[in-house]
């Protein structure tokens, strides 16, 4: 094949090797980025939709209130003249009291936590996210400050920054062994909100620092220099004209950090997660320090739970379902006020 | 040390027009004394020499310039007179003193933060903080503790009018800064700077960035300065420096190549090289 002649057969309707190869990558990449985009649509739709059956219904309210309110209890299943019956704990005992002769015979089968709701959980795994992300930002943004602004580089400052890289590697089961070892059973916090918030925000703590590091840095430099040649403390020019620039870029970590914390079993099922406790976290407090020194249930663990280490049929794939909808709201509810929040310190610090 | 100015004989304008045009020299005060003395300064960015052997002294209540090519070390010796150049690692004054009134402000007792109070500084890249127009003139005295309302009020009018700026923003004093125009912004980085009564004000090529109209207003706000201040310009601009300063110095390389009234600097310099630079020549 001759080089065509003229400018016109040059340029017009040609199909050249390297054009065919940029239609096949494009399509390849644009198949991937299909692929993907189905295996998470395939994912979101089961859940909302078996998990939506659970929660929502189509009597007013339209909400499965029980579910969203109550504790979880176990389900009796049994045969009673002639009809299939499936009751939660206290219904069953009304039952049975109600007909104490007939259900002398009568073949019960029952299933933990099928019964009832995931109050608890709910309420377990906002208070641990609160509370390790709290801890977790303020340690993460004063050592990324320390880190960024005054720390000069050196071997030890160094060495600073690579352990921190490395902590980002460890599994989250390592942090969990660690986090009985120290809070639980050293520092004797026991099986406590305390204990999870502390290993929960350490397990985080990665994010944090280098993405608030990342945060400060991207501040202008002429901020800095803008206050200090104004006579400012360089502790001033920080506090005053830098850090609160850098927040929003922080609490973008922070929103990868929520999803990290909400989801995690591994850390909090020797350091803070009960499998079942029949109070709630404000129920039965002696004196208010008591509250961090309490377990509470969450909901990745109770996934866990239900999802292996009980019989599994119809009646427990409602409340597997059921749990990772609400978990995936909560913490897609969660992320989103750190969101707002960022949103809001945009519109307040514009550069 | 007072060093007591040499009047240079008024000089017959030169036959071939020069690319630059010099303000008539502005009277100059005999009484003037060197508010700031450099003597034989040598600064190194860690290994390398950045400022060779600088002697020079400015006088109170005038403009003097630096100018001199790209990376000649201009900035470098004004951001040694706030000690701006603290910040940079390896960064240090290695022979020679700089005083300020008398005191060598390299000394370990000069407290920075007083220092860089009295020797206000404005950037080349203006940066008003992203904060209200107020809060920005209102930043110097509120990190010194001031929260008097009527004070604060009358340093944020006074330091506008001074900037020549109060008539364009007084009524949009509690607006983001950042809403202002380039040269707004960079006046207002000057009212930042008077607003805390420094003594002294260092300016870094203020006018790098702004459009001729901008730059004009910037440098008619200079010739004002002056009657209360003491201000080093850095400029690259040299019909700049001939317009508004008293004196100029010449840079080249990191040395001081010659430093007279600017009159002297651009129509009759003792130096082949200063001739070349403000001739146009090379630079
Ligand atoms: N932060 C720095 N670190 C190392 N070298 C620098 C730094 N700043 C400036 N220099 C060097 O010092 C010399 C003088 O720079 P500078 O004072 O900025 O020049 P000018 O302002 O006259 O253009 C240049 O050679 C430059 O490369
Ligand atoms: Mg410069």
């Amino acid at each position: 094949m001759s080089a065509p002649t003229t400018t016109a057969a040059a340029i017009f309707n040609r199909s050249t090797p390297a054009k065919r190869v940029e239609q096949g990558a494009f399509w390849l990449l644009r198949l991937a980025t299909y692929f993907v985009l189905l295996s998470a649509a395939t994912i979101f739709i089961d859940i909302g939709w078996k998990g939506g059956r659970v929660v929502f219904q189509k009597q007013a309210p339209f909400i499965n209130v029980p579910f969203l309110t109550e504790a979880p209890e176990t389900l009796s299943v049994f045969e009673f003249d002639g009809k299939k019956m499936a009751l939660g704990d206290r219904a069953f005992r009304q039952f049975s009291a109600a007909h104490e002769e007939k259900m002398k015979h009568v073949a019960v089968e029952t299933y933990a936590y099928s019964a009832g709701g995931i109050f608890p959980n709910i309420v377990g795994t906002v208070l641990l996210v609160f509370g390790s992300i709290t801890i977790a930002l303020v340690l993460g943004v004063l050592s990324a400050v320390y880190l960024s602004e005054y720390a000069t580089d050196g071997p030890f400052i160094r060495f600073l920054r690579l352990s921190i890289v490395n902590l980002a590697g460890v599994p989250s089961i390592v942090f969990g062994l660690f986090g009985a070892g120290l809070f639980v059973l050293t520092f004797k916090f026991g099986m406590s909100l305390l204990s999870g918030w502390l290993t929960l925000a350490f397990m985080v703590l990665p994010i944090i620092i280098t993405a608030s590091e990342e945060a400060l840095k991207a501040v202008p430099k002429g901020y800095r220099e803008g206050s200090l040649a104004l006579g400012a403390t360089k502790f001033q020019a920080i506090t005053t004209n830098v850090l609160p620039y850098a927040l929003p870029g922080i609490l973008t970590s922070s929103v990868l950090a929520i999803a990290r914390v909400a989801g995690e079993t591994a850390p909090i099922m020797f350091t803070a997660a009960f499998v079942m406790r029949d109070e709630l976290p404000w129920q039965g407090l002696s004196k208010w320090t008591d509250f961090f020194f309490q377990g509470v249930m969450a909901l990745p663990y109770h996934i866990y739970n239900v999802a292996s280490k009980i019989p599994q049929n119809e009646y427990t794939r409602d409340v597997q379902y059921g749990t990772v909808f609400v978990f995936l709201f909560t913490v897609a509810a969660i992320a989103m006020t750190a969101v707002i929040l960022r949103q809001r310190l945009r519109k307040k610090y514009k550069w | 040390m007072v060093t007591t100015l040499a009047m240079p004989e008024p000089v017959a304008p030169p036959a071939a027009p020069r690319p630059v045009s010099v303000a008539p020299a502005a009277p100059v005060n005999p009484a003037a004394r060197a508010v700031i003395e450099i003597d034989d300064v040598d600064f190194c960015y860690g290994a390398s020499k950045a400022l060779h052997d600088i002697t020079l002294n400015i006088q109170e209540r005038q403009v003097t310039a630096f100018i001199g090519p790209s990376g000649c070390g201009k900035s470098t010796l004004l951001r040694c007179l706030n000690r701006m150049n603290d910040l940079i690692d390896g960064a240090k004054v290695t022979a020679g003193q700089i005083r300020i009134d008398g005191v060598n402000i390299y000394d370990p007792r000069v407290d920075v933060i007083e220092l860089r109070k009295r020797v206000g500084m404005v950037f080349q890249k203006s940066n008003p903080f992203p904060k209200s127009i107020y809060d920005n003139i209102t930043y110097g005295l509120r990190i010194q503790g001031q929260k008097n309302k009527a004070r604060l009020d009358e340093v944020v009018e006074r330091s506008l009018r001074g900037a020549a700026l109060w008539d364009e923003v007084k009524d949009r004093l509690h607006e983001s800064a950042l809403g202002m125009s380039g040269g707004q912004q960079q006046r207002l980085c000057i009212a930042r700077a008077i607003a805390v009564e420094p003594e002294i004000i260092l300016m870094d090529e203020p006018c790098s960035a702004l459009d001729p109209i901008a730059t004009a207003k910037v440098e008619e706000l200079i010739h004002g300065l002056k009657k209360q201040f003491t201000i080093v310009i850095v400029t690259h601009n040299m019909q700049q420096a001939a317009r508004c300063s008293d004196r100029t110095a010449f840079f080249y390389l990191g040395k001081l190549i010659e430093y007279a009234d600017t009159r002297t600097i651009f129509m009759n310099p003792a130096n082949p090289q200063t001739e070349a630079y403000v001739s146009g020549r090379f630079g």
